[in-house]
């Protein structure tokens, strides 16, 4: 018997594998750099806004955080109603694509639903305006006269229609493709087998979905909400165009009156904004960076544990 | 010898009690009938102004639902008759997503033709324009120039960063460059404009900075993510026996990625830059904070504001003037030809990935 001496063969290395593979690895390294660079330079260029005189802001507020909370919260309740409404709305949809529709339609259907995704957000804005809330104005009348009592329903109501609840539709039609386009994704990665077993044991298709798709597939459709959520809440022009701002928080959904959100006011306000105004502008920008990037994070690290478990790639 | 038995029409509980095929079809042609008897007697009691043809449709399907629900229960059972409903209610969401796709093109279309024939509008811009008349060269130059720009900085970035991932990434760094991709595609459009924004003022020294190639920048920061993971995909797709087979024949890696990888997937690659350009192309506000607005031409990348079609759009529609129709009428039909563009990006697109998308298999 010999024994081979265990030596691990070395490729040559050639000056043109050492220069792409660099060039590789230095765009790769880049992005991150990229990443890095737009929270350090957001950063430096709102410090001022923290520590701003008092007289710097106009209206009531005195300091920077002041400025900001009613931001925050318009941003926040204009998402999260714009979630409520999309994500129903999108399993339904991810559903008829992936178990429902014609198999041979299914693909076209799927564009037809990323086509949305494509409208530019200015469109929307218009379309929000234009359309939307002249059609939407009478049915909130009638709301605030019949639901009155009820605080987010309290008048007095908006005679244009541009109010935070005008506002939630749009974002929520503007993020319906990327929610319905993961949860469309998972619900295909359910085992087929699963599916099969509950259609064998009798199930109807909706129980089917019910005891095999929908528990599959929970984790994804969180994350894709939260997707959404992200989207929703750096969303701009719609939000700038279609609502008519204030500066306090306002829970009332149907007023004239609406909490801005924080994109919004940057559009809004940045062409005339000078001196500290502008930084005051870049720290709201860093807060919304903040949220958004923490929000993203979350949702990319759901999906990614879930996709270790599925075995479906 | 075998005795043929005239099959009798089975009575057993497990077929019995169906509806007839198509009774869905029938019941909801019949909601919408009945919806619409409705309200045609209140337009013709005089009670309402016009037929509500909306409102028909929606009753009507509301109006199915129930029914469907009802008559499977009474026959077929609950279970029958609960996957009956739901099967109309994710139809109608589905519906429900396609209402705003054909009311913004429909409107868009309506809206934008009338100044979007008007001769000068693609040959002037809106320098020393008041009121009607004027045109979108400024701002279709503006953002061929920023785009392209965006295209130029992030294809080769985005294209040797998807190299990295797939063929040379492995380990920690590959991980969070996978990751930290994913995250960026979430970034608010927003920020990256106040990002370039930030960077330029701190470099230049310059607290009112306006210029186009700052705009590119901050598309750049959008566009890398998604040329990124397309390309990541399509690269993927590449079978490794392809790869195999290149590397027995003794030829570096290097040459293999780039003869033999690349042509692979160059369709997949060209369709996803493609589709990020549609994507990036449509975003106003980054622009309207670093590349601002004007009513000129500008031709210089790198001085002087420039005008971009999407923040025309806003700056139309936001800054009427007294002739506010006129205003509003470019607007409109500044957004069709965004839509245009953004569409025909699509289509072709998708076609280039369908024509040259490289047969595999089956």
């Amino acid at each position: 018997m010999t024994t081979v001496a265990a030596t691990t063969i070395k490729a040559r290395q050639r000056p043109g594998d050492r220069i792409f593979s660099s060039a590789t690895l230095i765009a790769g390294s880049l992005i991150l750099a990229v990443l890095a660079a737009v929270a350090i330079f957001l950063l430096v260029e709102s410090l001022p806004a923290f520590i701003a005189d008092p007289a710097e802001f106009s209206g009531d507020t005195t300091n920077f955080w002041s400025y900001v909370g009613p931001l925050v919260f318009g941003t926040i309740y204009s998402a999260i109603l714009a979630l409520i409404m999309a994500v129903p709305v999108a399993i339904g949809i991810a559903l008829f694509i992936s178990h429902f529709a014609p198999r041979k339609l299914a693909q076209g259907l799927g564009y037809l639903v990323d086509l949305l995704a494509a409208v530019p957000s200015v469109v929307f804005g218009l379309w929000g305006i234009g359309v939307l809330a002249p059609l939407a104005q009478p049915f909130y009348s009638n709301v605030v006269d019949w639901f009155g009592w009820f605080t987010p329903f309290a008048g007095p109501v908006s005679g244009t229609g541009r109010t935070i609840f005008t506002v939630s539709i749009v974002l929520a039609v503007m993020i319906l493709p990327i929610i319905t386009a993961i949860c469309r994704e998972i619900f295909l990665q359910t085992p087929l087998l699963h599916e099969e077993a509950a259609l064998a044991l009798g199930a109807t298709r909706w129980e089917m979905i019910r005891m095999a798709v929908l528990p599959f597939g929970l984790p994804g459709i969180i994350s894709a909400a939260m997707l959404g959520l992200g989207r929703a809440l750096g969303e701009t022009m719609a939000v700038a165009m279609v609502l008519s701002p204030s500066r306090e928080v306002i829970f009332q959904l149907l007023t004239s009156q609406n909490s801005n959100t924080i994109a919004a006011n940057i559009a809004l306000n940045f062409p005339e904004a000078h001196g500290v105004g502008v930084n005051v502008l870049l720290a709201t920008g860093l807060m919304l960076f903040v949220v958004t990037l923490l929000v993203n994070m979350l949702a990319r690290a759901i999906i990614n544990s879930r996709k270790a478990f599925s075995g479906a790639n | 010898m075998t005795s043929v038995v005239e099959a009798s029409p089975l009575t057993n509980s497990l077929t019995a009690g169906k509806l007839p095929r198509r009774s869905s079809l029938w019941v909801l042609l019949a909601s919408w009938a009945v919806s619409a008897a409705v309200f045609a007697m209140l337009f013709l009691s005089g009670n309402v102004d016009g037929f509500n043809v909306v409102g028909t449709v929606v009753f009507g399907t509301v109006l199915y639902c129930v029914a469907i629900y009802v008559l499977s229960r009474l026959v077929e059972g609950s279970r029958k008759a609960k996957d009956r409903l739901m099967t109309a209610l994710v139809t109608a969401a589905f519906i429900i997503a396609l209402l705003p796709l054909v009311s913004i093109i429909y409107t868009t279309v309506v809206n934008g033709l009338p100044a979007f024939l008007t001769p000068t509008f693609f040959t002037s811009s809106q320098r020393n324009v008041v009121g009607a008349g004027g045109g979108v060269l400024h701002a279709v130059i503006g953002t061929l120039m920023v785009t392209g720009m965006a295209t130029l900085i992030s294809v080769p970035i985005g294209l040797l960063a998807a190299i990295y991932l797939v063929e040379y990434g492995r380990g920690r760094l590959a991980k969070a460059i996978t990751f930290f991709v994913d995250v960026m595609t979430g970034i608010p459009s927003i920020v990256a404009g106040l990002f370039a924004f930030a960077l330029f003022a701190l470099l230049f020294d310059d607290p009112g900075i306006r210029f186009g190639f700052g705009g590119a920048i901050a598309l750049t920061v959008l566009m890398i993510p998604v040329v990124v993971r397309s390309s990541e995909e399509m690269l993927k797709l590449v079978p490794n026996e392809l790869r195999e087979a290149a590397f027995a024949l003794g030829v570096p890696k290097w040459l293999t990625i780039l003869k033999v990888v690349l042509p692979t997937s160059i369709a997949g690659i060209v369709t996803g830059v493609m589709l990020s350009i549609a994507r990036v192309i449509g975003e106003t506000a980054p622009l309207l904070i670093i590349a601002g607005f004007t009513s000129s031409m500008n031709y210089d990348l790198f001085g002087e504001r420039m005008m971009t079609l999407p923040v025309f759009v806003y700056t139309q529609y936001a800054n009427q003037g007294a002739d506010s129709q006129a205003y509003i009428d470019r607007a409109w039909a500044g957004a069709l030809t965004l839509i245009v563009i953004v569409m025909l990006l699509n289509g072709l697109a998708r076609l280039i990935a369908h024509w040259f998308s490289p047969k595999l298999g089956r």
